[in-house]
């Protein structure tokens, strides 16, 4: 049984088609990355499998269930979480989960409110909240997103110390970062499955390469 | 900290205990009313001070709560035990009602289907007056007979009467607002999205809440009704409202003891004002914009500002 598996996915926001015909799967444990250039379809693909957009068409199927007309808090229940690309903490509330905190070095802050932590930290602490609810499925959007060097590192030192009963898709702009941590790579490109497969893999693919170093019409 | 919070609560409360013994008796009315009003103020804070729900028709419950016992204490019987549940009754099955609407919208789009909501109770209340007399309302409406030593339609033992549900308005609202229920509340005031997806189900968190408010509005109507003896379509309009939210805003949102303080404020107010110009919507109009200029966090967040102590 696989984690996750996204069947024949589109989606169009009016004339715009965002998605088509998207295909994924990712086994338990696995660690899957999903790269692409700006408006590849990356974040619409997270918010299709957490719910917060239903399909125009196609199947996604969570630990075997098939969720495509769940609600996002039923697909939370059922083991699911993200992080947001965009920090949508809660600004006003402190750091309130001390215990699990201790565990991640940020003990000292936990009455701290949310908003007045640096960027790095709050990027942190979303991860945090995220795995408080031990989730089966983790994904995680950018989380590297705006860090400094320094803040990218500790994140990423986090992220790969997350435990391995965690399956866990990231979308990452950044392709070293992304094929740091995780097995597998899936290349999105407007829209579309353009490569996937082993890291070795997509950083020797020709056609990858052109996407990121804009040579494809040079 | 908790002591001291504690400590500060029964002072309050012994302070309102006293003080009908050296206030006129139409300062204890005053008194009295700007409790009842407290009451409408902490329900409407539930909403927009907890669960970011900004209601522009909260007086709909309220009004529908004071007409339902008007009506059945002038025309059924003048029965306390029937009368009152009636009314908190009808309060909650209408906001049960409206909260399948109004919270299929967010934002302002809420703030506008709450207060067209709640126009359309005023325009039935306006029209039907074989029921409900129009616009003169529903005059004498007694008070309620109960087997006391001291009849409550004396000013001192209805204000001691009104100071019981008061009490306990406060502490059942204290206790909702800081149970896991009351946090997610919090949660999803500060982002709903990312609650959705921690596995809540908002919406119906927010209905619930919705429902409690009508509940807690529907005391304070009910109450009125009985202390005013009278209950007009005015009780049911968006001027009303707006003064409800003004209550919360003036006092600070989402702190319960603010909302009750801006409601004493505003009462005192109105009644200081009213009594040399007719242009009190006019003031109200004024507070809100002097409010949200120097106090945008409402009384309680001036004083928490000079004691220093963190937002909660």
């Amino acid at each position: 049984m696989m984690a996750l598996q996204v069947e024949q996915l589109s989606h169009s926001f009016g004339g715009l088609l965002a998605l088509s015909d998207v295909n994924l799967a990712v086994a338990p444990g696995e660690r899957l990355a999903i790269i692409g250039p700006n408006g590849a379809g990356k974040t619409t693909l997270f918010n299709i499998v957490t719910g917060i957009f239903r399909p125009s068409a196609g199947r996604i199927r969570l630990l075997g269930q098939d969720v495509t007309r769940l609600p996002p808090h039923r697909r939370a229940q059922l083991g699911l979480a993200r992080t947001f690309q965009i920090t949508t903490l809660f600004p006003r509330l402190t750091v309130l989960d001390s215990v699990l905190l201790a565990e991640w070095g940020l003990a000292d802050r936990c009455h701290a409110v949310t908003g007045r932590l640096s960027y790095g930290e709050q990027r942190q602490v979303e991860l945090i909240l995220a795995l408080a609810g031990a989730p089966k499925v983790l994904l995680l959007d950018e989380p590297t997103a705006g860090l400094s060097p320094a803040e990218t590192a500790s994140v990423a030192e986090m992220i790969r110390r997350f435990s391995r009963d965690t399956t866990i898709l990231l979308i990452e702009h950044d392709m070293d970062v992304a094929l740091e941590l995780v097995d597998r790579v899936t290349v999105l490109f407007q829209g579309r499955v353009l490569a996937e497969g082993s890291k070795e893999k997509i950083r020797s693919d020709p056609e990858v390469a052109a996407i990121y170093l804009g040579t494809d019409d040079a | 900290m908790k002591t001291r919070i504690a400590m500060r609560c029964v002072a309050a409360l012994v302070v309102l205990i006293a003080l009908p013994a050296v206030l006129s008796s139409y300062q204890v009315g005053l008194l009295t009313k700007m409790l009842i009003f407290g009451i409408f103020a902490m329900s409407l804070d539930l909403l927009l001070g907890y669960a970011g729900l900004p209601s522009l028709g909260h007086a709909a419950y309220f009004g529908v709560a004071a007409y339902t016992v008007g009506l059945l204490s002038l025309r059924v019987a003048n029965n306390f035990w029937l009368d009152f549940p009636a009314g908190l009754a009808v309060a909650t099955g209408v906001s049960a009602l409206f909260g399948l609407f109004a919270l299929r919208a967010r934002g302002s789009y809420f703030l506008m289907i709450t207060l067209a909501l709640g126009q359309v109770l005023w325009g039935i209340a306006f029209g039907w007056r074989s029921l409900t007399g129009g616009d003169d309302g529903l005059p004498s409406v007694p008070r309620p007979r109960l087997p006391l030593p001291w009849p409550l339609t004396d000013g001192g033992p209805f204000y001691y009467f009104v100071l019981a549900f008061f009490v306990i308005s406060i502490l059942a609202l204290s206790v909702i607002v800081r149970s896991p229920f009351g946090r997610a509340l919090v949660g999803i005031r500060e982002s709903e999205r990312r609650m959705e997806v921690l596995g809540y189900d908002v919406w119906r968190y927010k209905y619930v809440a919705f429902v409690l408010a009508g509940l807690f509005a529907g005391v304070a109507g009910n109450l009125f009704v009985y202390f005013n003896g009278f209950v007009s379509p005015s009780y049911l309009n968006i001027v009303f409202s707006a003064a409800a939210l003004l209550m919360v805003i003036l006092g600070g949102a989402g702190t319960l003891v603010g909302p009750a303080l801006g409601a004493a404020v505003i009462v005192f107010l109105e009644n200081m004002i009213s009594a040399y110009m007719e242009r009190w919507v006019l003031v109200l109009g004024v507070i809100y914009v002097l409010v949200t200029l120097f106090a945008p966090s409402g009384l309680v967040g001036l004083v928490r500002q000079r004691l220093g102590s963190h937002p909660a």
